[in-house]
């Protein structure tokens, strides 16, 4: 890569195309074609940049100068000032106040704003995704090459293991576990799998994981790959992830351009082939037999297990599935070793976690923290407080699956055992922050009625317990609740938890359970006093 | 007769296309569905006979796949579609109102597809797109932080 003056980047998430980033793109590199700083400047297309608050950004280095919304129309003037002149053009930049996600990273080194730590993102919004230079300039492919050149198989599982790194797909299974138990099934033909059917409402770390560094994607397959002995792998990417998609296939073409991806990979024995599959909307996908049904070219319906994918998985062979930000982790880790990664987080939980901040704060967007920082210090330091200062009252993690957090547990360290312990669980990630207005039974609602839509209905429980409860609380928000309700409600989750065949039906009645448990006398006053404490709820007096 | 033969000879035009991409295989059902959804904008009864033949693969079969996924539609779509995330991230930003305003300029409740039809309108879950809730897509194109008030403007934006 030849040096450069400034860098331009200009960001590409969806929302920044729909509102006209390639023609800022294009203008931009036109203006500086015709003043003649093709040499000094480079202009690159980068992925989502975390933050959501003034689409399209453009952002200037080294000055790290953040622009936006910047319109196509803005372009001459913005190269001739800042890139010709050397004026920073303050009606364009965006307010620095609401800063996050991988800027708050940049000002964070200019210390403007509270640090992150990047490692699962740290070439996300900095590199260009469709350049596989760029990537191998900023350490890419070195830990594929130390696998590959100076470590046995088990090695690489024993450095996986000594990292503690447990599983972000929600269920926080111990990454360096599984892998062993793949690698201890002999068979001739294995698979890795890497899910990135990312569908738990308010999630989107693997989407930015994807569409900004995919090649870190494909590094941490292959290095998987070899430590259990496969040679065949599939990225599933859920079917509206279709930016992702193409990137992910981009990049693939490039690796076997370069002998990264193949046979005889950096002149070893070992060849990985990899195949991007694209879902069809259907977030029990995510379930991991489920994935593997849908890879076979079926309904995606879950499997009843044991036995597991470690030894029964895509056409009946031994398959590791792994998620996203796991795989993420895992090039860093062999390249600073297990060691270094326990130096981030909680003994249990070591490493990072990536956050998807959302709902009633000043700062929506996307962090990478150590584990086990928690909900107060998030909300203060990093969502910049609650909007009009309305207090918060409830919070619900990790999409669909996770659980209602009452703010009387906003001092507990989120991290997995921390929050097992509270009767809680982390899921994917998402933080959806809900203040005084918001009213739990319609949030439970709400998350009643996801379920119920994307149930696979291959078990009784799940099928009709969540049609069932979704009735009930409709029932209580229209004022036609009965105090039996309650006593049903609890049975029903009780019954999803315990007889469900798979994670979705088993964790579908953690609303239901997680409001009864802190929210009894709000859900109460619904059916009692015919009265939505918060104003939310129609109360209209009609019964399903 | 002949609109009938023409619409007969889109639908093999759009299975060719697919099975030529992505190969005769039972493996590859699910994208080359996908591919034929995306063509024709939803999967006719012609196109799954068609593509049950080539791939030697039972209808039943292949109308159990089609009907699982969100993405394939079995009954005909309008022109363009809207899909309104209705998960909690959207919902608590503001959410309700757009539905409620959604609803009523397009004249359609959940799963419907207006007489005319220029409009689908359904319901899906979280797109990604969370950090700019409310989100509406309307075919390809995703907006974020919409307001009941901007409803109207980019509804206006598809006037074919």
């Amino acid at each position: 890569m030849k040096s450069v003056r400034s860098m331009v980047l200009v960001s590409s998430d969806p929302i920044s195309m729909e509102r006209g980033a390639a023609q800022v793109y294009e203008n931009l590199k036109s203006e500086i074609e015709t003043l003649g700083l093709s040499e000094e400047i480079s202009i690159t297309m980068i992925g989502d940049v975390g933050r959501h608050d003034a689409l399209p950004f453009v952002i200037v280095y080294p000055e790290a100068t953040i622009y936006g919304p910047v319109k196509p129309e803005n372009a001459q003037y913005l190269v001739e000032e800042h890139l010709y002149k050397g004026r920073v053009v303050h009606e364009l930049q965006a307010a620095h106040k609401e800063l996050t996600g991988k800027i708050a990273w940049v000002n964070a080194r200019k210390g403007t704003l509270p640090a992150e730590q990047r490692i699962v993102l740290q070439r996300v919004g900095i590199i260009d995704p469709e350049n596989i230079e760029e990537y191998i300039i900023n350490d890419g492919y070195q830990s594929l090459g130390k696998v590959l050149s100076e470590m046995s198989p088990k090695d690489v599982i024993e450095e996986v293991k000594a990292s503690g790194l447990r599983g972000r797909g929600g269920a926080g299974f111990p990454t360096g576990l599984k892998w062993g138990f793949v690698s201890g099934t002999p068979a001739k033909k294995k698979y890795v799998i890497c899910n990135g059917d990312e569908s738990e409402p308010g999630t989107f770390k693997d989407r930015l994981i994807l569409e900004g560094d995919p090649h870190s994607i494909i590094e941490a397959m292959s290095i998987a790959a070899y430590a259990v002995g496969a040679n065949e792998g599939f990225i599933y990417i859920r079917g509206e992830y279709l930016l992702a998609q193409e990137r992910l296939k981009k990049a693939i073409k490039q690796a076997y351009d370069y002998g990264i991806l193949g046979e005889k990979i950096f002149g070893t024995d070992f060849n990985f082939d990899i195949h991007v599959h694209s879902g069809a909307g259907a977030y029990i996908c995510g379930e991991e037999t489920a994935l593997i049904e849908s890879i076979e070219g079926k309904r995606g319906e879950p499997r009843a297990r044991p036995p597991y994918p470690t030894s029964h998985g895509l056409w009946g062979k031994p398959t590791l599935v792994n998620n996203v930000e796991t795989l993420a982790n895992i090039p860093a880790i062999l390249r600073n070793g297990g060691k270094w990664y326990r130096s981030f987080g909680t003994p249990s939980s070591p490493g990072t976690k990536v956050y998807t901040i959302l709902g009633n704060v000043n700062v929506t967007g996307l962090i990478e923290v150590p584990m086990g920082i928690t909900l107060r210090e998030v909300i203060a330091i990093y969502a910049k407080g609650m909007k009009s200062d309305v207090s918060f009252k409830v919070a619900q993690t990790g999409g669909s699956s996770g659980s209602i957090i009452p703010a009387s547990l906003q001092d507990t360290p989120m991290d997995f055992d921390s929050f097992q312990n509270a009767g809680v669980s982390l899921g994917s990630g998402a933080l959806l922050i809900c203040d005084e207005n918001t009213c739990v039974l319609d949030l439970a609602k709400v998350l009643q009625n996801f379920f119920k839509k994307e149930s696979c209905g291959k078990c009784n429980p799940c099928r009709i317990g969540n049609e069932r409860a979704y009735q009930i609380l409709e029932n209580i928000s229209q004022g036609t609740g009965t105090m039996q309700d309650l006593d049903d409600l609890a049975m029903i989750s009780k019954n999803l938890f315990e007889l469900s065949n798979c994670g979705l039906g088993q964790t579908a009645g953690s609303p239901i359970r997680d409001i009864l448990n802190h929210y009894r006398a709000e859900v109460e006053a619904h059916i009692r006093l015919k009265v939505c404490p918060s104003g939310v709820c129609p109360m209209s007096g009609k019964r399903l | 007769m002949t609109s009938k033969n023409g619409k007969d000879r889109l639908i093999i035009k759009a299975v060719d296309s697919a099975i030529d991409h992505f190969g005769e295989n039972r493996e590859e059902l699910i994208p080359i569905l996908n591919h034929v959804n995306r063509t024709l904008g939803y999967l006719p009864s012609e196109a799954l006979e068609e593509i049950s033949n080539r791939l030697k693969s039972s209808r039943s079969q292949l109308f159990s796949v089609a009907s699982f996924y969100h993405m394939l539609s079995t009954k005909p779509r309008g022109k363009h579609v809207i899909q309104f995330c209705e998960s909690a991230p959207c919902h608590v930003v503001g959410g309700r109102e757009v539905w409620q305003t959604l609803k009523e300029t397009v004249n359609l409740e959940e799963d419907e597809t207006s007489p005319d039809g220029k409009w689908s309108l359904i319901t899906t879950s979280c797109l990604g797109l969370c950090g700019v809730g409310p989100v509406i897509v309307i075919d390809d194109d995703a907006y974020g932080n919409v307001t009941p008030e901007q409803i109207k403007d980019i509804l206006a934006k598809y006037s074919d």
